[in-house]
Parts: C-alpha cells; sequence; structure tokens
C-alpha cells in the first residue's frame, strides 16, 4: 500500500524564538531545524504498515524552503522510500489553505490510498493541515489517532482517536486522511546504514505548475508576531501571618480582581 | 580551508547525541555504581550501526567514515565513557584490522558479526610485563601441525569478559623479537582459553577489563590475521586508528563535564549572583571550551587523515595526548566549579573525573605519545 506522508521542517523544540526584523517572523538565525515530532509519529506508523504488509512505500512530502530538504532527507534515513519537495515561490508565506491545496493536489497525483500527518506542526500549532486536505480531496479524516489497524482487504482502517477520557473508535473507508497523536507509537530511530543510504533515494522537486496550481493570494495573513509581556515579578507580603492575609486577601480582591 | 561537516556527518552526529542523551544518560550513573556492563544500549548501538561505523556495508558495517565514527563517540563519551569505549574497542581495535588484514573468509566470520553489533570483540596485546614495553610479549604460539599451540598471559583487556572473539597477539619466533610477534583471532570457548579475572577499576567501571590466560590453547592456522610475524606491525597500525577513538572519548568525556559545570554555573549562587557571573568561575569556564575545541580539531585532523588515506599516526598520537591531558584537566576544573558537591557522586561530574583518568593510560600513555611525537618531528623513524 502506498502511504503519503507530508512533514514539516519546524525549529527545534528547544530553541528560544526571537521575533525577526521583519516582525511578521521570527529570527531563524542560529535555528537547529528538526521534522515536527508529531510528523514523526506519523512517519514511522506508515513504516510500521509497511513492514507489517511486507510490501508498500512510504512517500514524505513537504512544503518548504530549500532547508526543508533536511527534513525530508531525514524521512528517507529513517526508512520512507522516497520524497517530494514542493517549492515554489508561489508557496513563499504561504497560509495553510495555499499549502492545503498543493498538497491534496500532489496526493491526486501520487493517488495514495492513506494520508497520514502529524496532528499538528510544532511551530504555529496551527493543526489545521489534515482536516483541510481531506476536505479538499472529499475524503473521510480522523485526527489524533493512538491506534489504527488496516483492514485485510485493504478497504478501510480502524481508528482510535483521543477523545476525553477514552478511545473513539471509527471505522474509515479508504482512501483517507489520519492525524496521528503522541502514543500512537515510539518513533524509530534513523540507522547509520539508513543516514548512509537517504542520499541515493529519490528527492523530487515539485513546482506550482507541475501541480497545475497558479499563485493565488493568501487568506489569511499574518498582521505581526508579539512577544509575550514579561511576566511582572512576584510581591511578598511581609508581616505577621494574620496581618499578611487580610493584605494578601485584600490585594487579590482589589489589585488583581481574581476573587 | 573549510571545516564542514557533510550532510551524513552531521545526521550520524544528530543521531548519536539523542541516543546518548534519551537512552545512555538515564542509565549511566547506576551502570557505574554496579560496574554492571551495559548489555541493552549496547545491543541498541549494535543495532543502529555504531559498532562498525567505517565498516563497509559488504562486511556488516555502516558505510561511514572515521569523522563520523569521532562525532559519534564524542555524543556517546558526553554521556557514558564506558559506552564509549566498549564502542571504541569494537570499532578500532578490533573491526578496523579484521577489515585491513582480513582474508575475505577471515571477514565474513569474524567481521561481519562484530560490525554490524550482534557480537563484540576485543584486542589483547598488553600482558603483566608489556605494557608500554609492548614488544616484550611472552605469550608463545608454537607452530604444530595445521595450527599453533598458545600458552601466556593477557591482562588489561577492555570487552574481554563479554568478547565471542579476541584479536590476541602472540611470539611465534621469540629469536626475532618483536618481527617474530603474530596475530590470532581467538573464539571465547576455545579450549585452553580461560578468563579468570575481572579487574575492579576506578573510572569505566561498566565496560569490563578482564585477564586472560592461555594454557595449551589450540588455534587454528586459519585463524592467524596476516602473516607470521606481522603481528607486531598490525598491532601499532591499529593502536594509530584506536588512538583517534580514545581522544574521542577523552574529549565527549571534557564536554559533558563541561556541559554540567555551565549548568551548574548559572543555576548556583553564592554572593547573591550566580557563580557564572563571578570571573574566576568565568576563567576555568573559557579555558575548558577553548581546551575542548583545540582537541576536537586536532582529533577531526586526525580522522579526516586517515579517511583520506593519508599518514595520520602521528597526528593520531596529538589528537590522543592532547585530548586526554586535556580532559583530566578539564574534570578537575569541572569539580572545582562545583566546590563541595561536585565530589558528591550525585551530581555526576566526579564519574567524569574518574573515568578521563584512564585516558592518558591506554592506548597508549601520554609519555608513549610524547615519544612517538618526538620520533616523529626529528625525523627518527
Amino acid at each position: 500500500m502506498k502511504i503519503l506522508v507530508p512533514v514539516k521542517q519546524v525549529p527545534d523544540t528547544a530553541t528560544q524564538v526571537k521575533i525577526g526584523a521583519d516582525p511578521k517572523g521570527i529570527d531563524t538565525a542560529g535555528i537547529t531545524w528538526i521534522v515536527s515530532p508529531y510528523d514523526e509519529y506519523a512517519l514511522e506508523e506508515a513504516l510500521r504498515i509497511k513492514e507489517k504488509q511486507g510490501q508498500g512505500e512510504v512517500v514524505a512530502v513537504t512544503v518548504g524552503p530549500e532547508r526543508a530538504k533536511e527534513a525530508l532527507r531525514s524521512c528517507l534515513a529513517m526508512g520512507a522510500d522516497r520524497a517530494l519537495h514542493l517549492s515554489d515561490p508561489a508557496w513563499e508565506n504561504a497560509d495553510s489553505l495555499t499549502v492545503a491545496r498543493a498538497l491534496a493536489a500532489v496526493i491526486k497525483q501520487e493517488a495514495p490510498p492513506l494520508v497520514l500527518f502529524g496532528r499538528q506542526a510544532i511551530d504555529d500549532d496551527m493543526g489545521a493541515m489534515p482536516a483541510q486536505v481531506a476536505d479538499l480531496l472529499g475524503w473521510p479524516c480522523a485526527s489524533w489517532i493512538m491506534e489504527e489497524t488496516i483492514s485485510e482487504d485493504g478497504k478501510s482502517v480502524r481508528a482510535g482517536r483521543q477523545v476525553e477520557g477514552a478511545l473513539e473508535i471509527f471505522t474509515i473507508p479508504l482512501p483517507c486522511v489520519l492525524s496521528a497523536q503522541k502514543g500512537l507509537n515510539e518513533p524509530r530511530y534513523p540507522t547509520l546504514k539508513g543516514i548512509m543510504g537517504a542520499k541515493k533515494k529519490e528527492i523530487k522537486d515539485v513546482k506550482a505548475a507541475d501541480l497545475g496550481l497558479a499563485a493565488d493570494g493568501a487568506q489569511l495573513l499574518v498582521v505581526a508576531l508579539e512577544a509575550l509581556p514579561p511576566r511582572p515579578p512576584g510581591r511578598i507580603i511581609p508581616g505577621e501571618p494574620a496581618e499578611a492575609v487580610k493584605e494578601l486577601v485584600r490585594s487579590l480582591r482589589e489589585d488583581a480582581k481574581a476573587i | 580551508m573549510q571545516i564542514e561537516l557533510s550532510e551524513e556527518q552531521q545526521m550520524i552526529q544528530a543521531l548519536a547525541r539523542e541516543f546518548a542523551e534519551k537512552e545512555v544518560k538515564p542509565v549511566a550513573a547506576l551502570l557505574d555504581a554496579e560496574a554492571r556492563f551495559p548489555h541493552e544500549t549496547v545491543k541498541r548501538m549494535g543495532e543502529l550501526g555504531l559498532m562498525g561505523i567505517a565498516v563497509p556495508e559488504a562486511y556488516g558495517g555502516s558505510g561511514a567514515d572515521t569523522v563520523a565514527y569521532v562525532l559519534a563517540l564524542e555524543e556517546i563519551a558526553k554521556a557514558c565513557a564506558s559506552h564509549a569505549v566498549i564502542m571504541s574497542v569494537n570499532n578500532s581495535l578490533y573491526c578496523d584490522p579484521v577489515l585491513k588484514y582480513g582474508t575475505d573468509e577471515q571477514r565474513k566470520k569474524f567481521l561481519a558479526p562484530f560490525a554490524s553489533g550482534q557480537q563484540i570483540g576485543c584486542f589483547a596485546l598488553t600482558e603483566p610485563q608489556a605494557g608500554s614495553d609492548a614488544t616484550n610479549q611472552h605469550t608463545l604460539a608454537v607452530r604444530d601441525g595445521d595450527g599453533y599451540v598458545l600458552n601466556g598471559r593477557k591482562v588489561f583487556v577492555t570487552n574481554g569478559r563479554e568478547a565471542a572473539v579476541a584479536l590476541v597477539f602472540a611470539q611465534t619466533d621469540p629469536a626475532k623479537a618483536h618481527r617474530g610477534i603474530s596475530a590470532f583471532l581467538i573464539e571465547r570457548g576455545t579450549p585452553g582459553f580461560l578468563v579468570p579475572k575481572v579487574e575492579d577499576k576506578l573510572g569505566i567501571r561498566a565496560s569490563d577489563t578482564a585477564e586472560f590466560v592461555f594454557e595449551e590453547c589450540r588455534v587454528r592456522a586459519a585463524n592467524r590475521l596476516g602473516e607470521e610475524g606481522m603481528g607486531f606491525k598490525i598491532a601499532m597500525g591499529t593502536l594509530d586508528g584506536g588512538r583517534i577513538g580514545i581522544a574521542a572519548q577523552a574529549l565527549g568525556i571534557a564536554a559533558g563535564a563541561f556541559d554540567l559545570s555551565v549548568a551548574y554555573a548559572k543555576e548556583r549562587k553564592s554572593f547573591g549572583v550566580p557563580i557564572a557571573q563571578h570571573q574566576m568561575v568565568q576563567w576555568m569556564l573559557a579555558d575548558m571550551a577553548t581546551a575542548i575545541e583545540a582537541a576536537r580539531l586536532l582529533i577531526w585532523r586526525a580522522a579526516a587523515l586517515k579517511d583520506a588515506g593519508r599518514p595520520f599516526g602521528p597526528e593520531a598520537s596529538m589528537a590522543k595526548l592532547f585530548a586526554s591531558e586535556m580532559a583530566m584537566k578539564a574534570t578537575t576544573d569541572a569539580i572545582q566549579v562545583h566546590g563541595g558537591y561536585g565530589y558528591i557522586k550525585e551530581y555526576q561530574v566526579e564519574r567524569y573525573f574518574r573515568d578521563a583518568k584512564i585516558t592518558q593510560i591506554y592506548e597508549g600513555t601520554s609519555q608513549i605519545q610524547k615519544l612517538i611525537i618526538a620520533r616523529h618531528v626529528l625525523g627518527a623513524r
């Protein structure tokens, strides 16, 4: 079974994010880029399905600048068979709908029965992509899945998605879109052989014209990023406990208006 | 001039860093306290391809290079020096010579399972009377029909208890002195191959250091590595490569202790400010950082020379000498930055200090490295 795994290259989780000189974006100097962790769950699950079935193909795809190839190379090192790099001036600063249209177009071309996303990218945490892509394709979608089993006839998938305190189980006809929640699996490390072999695997460049897409204006524009205001320092109320508590209650009521 | 790691090298470094951080670091202190060999993590290192990094894929290895090897080794040593030496010995002192000097048949049998990490190998050169004086081999291998009979003792064999095969050096022609030394691949369980003792050590306590005794131990001629009399050359050539590994281990130990020191200096307060704001502490941290970078560059150069197929012996000695002396100094200062807490096991930095010491001794003491370097600069070789 062919499985397509869209991934996004994001700043490492340990990054101290700073707003850039152009306040619409972040300062990318010195950032270590990684594959968004939820996407790794999706890729791991795709690789496990392929291994379980003993055949198939796992295709990693990303929309992003030239450096995003590193993310695809990581996916290839982990075991993806080939990769598609959607890179075009038309997609620079694209909003989620534009990216979703690009992904939907490439999914139509590749025609995989299953698309596995991470539940959201950890940079902007929009989490819009799985549902948007499914909607554009007219495919069913289950988000935040914790487990999945493809039916023996390969026509449906039984997926359990996380809801408050329980698993909600769906049987979904293929083709469909799933998005992975943490806990779906434990992603493997790439092996050294995988790393050394990644360069021999194909990363195909795809332009907007290859997908028959014209540059259409973004529906969503980032106006500016603002840093969170610094946390005001705490206040220590001195004095005898009985007096201090009175002052605390007064302050909570009148200054903070918390009670 | 450019110092730029390839994309593969960077990925291998990142993998080793993540594996060390997540899988090795959490178990390092307990393994050290219990002097317990880390079977589970070493097996996983094998599966990832860390046990035969520069061995071609055709022989079970990862098909990467020496630079990738030192990058990975530094990361593993940052978390645990014991894991690093287990890895270094298998890569440098076992797989490397079997690849270089083995016949195709020997490579299949004695290399593939070791480069892929299913089994580990070891290197037995040192004897009670032959440490730095390695030419003074007393272990005898006497030709007998289609094989040899070995008698003698080997000491301080890293991986000795766990290894499935030992690369053992013995005199086949004592009259020729070191030109009469030969190398043998001897399987554990061979009758007459005994492991009577495992040492209790100051550092690298999770790695095992064993004594071997050979009593009328019969070895087939097919187990001889290289020609008769080539043993000393094999041993010395192998140690040149091994020294790059030990240098990388020392670098990792220093870098690990440095990271702990920086974190502690930012957190610990004295005289109302974090101690990182005191110039005396900054001085130590700056010295450590500089020495660590210098060692790293020496190591990378030696590794790159080896990968390019160029002579690298003196450069490997310089890297090993500098990195191991630097590691001892850096870990001493790391304890100093921690003050009294540095002396307490809970803070872990004392383990780095204990682990650093051996890097000045094994695979050629600092004094032997100086001898090699002096011979090289004086053109006496």
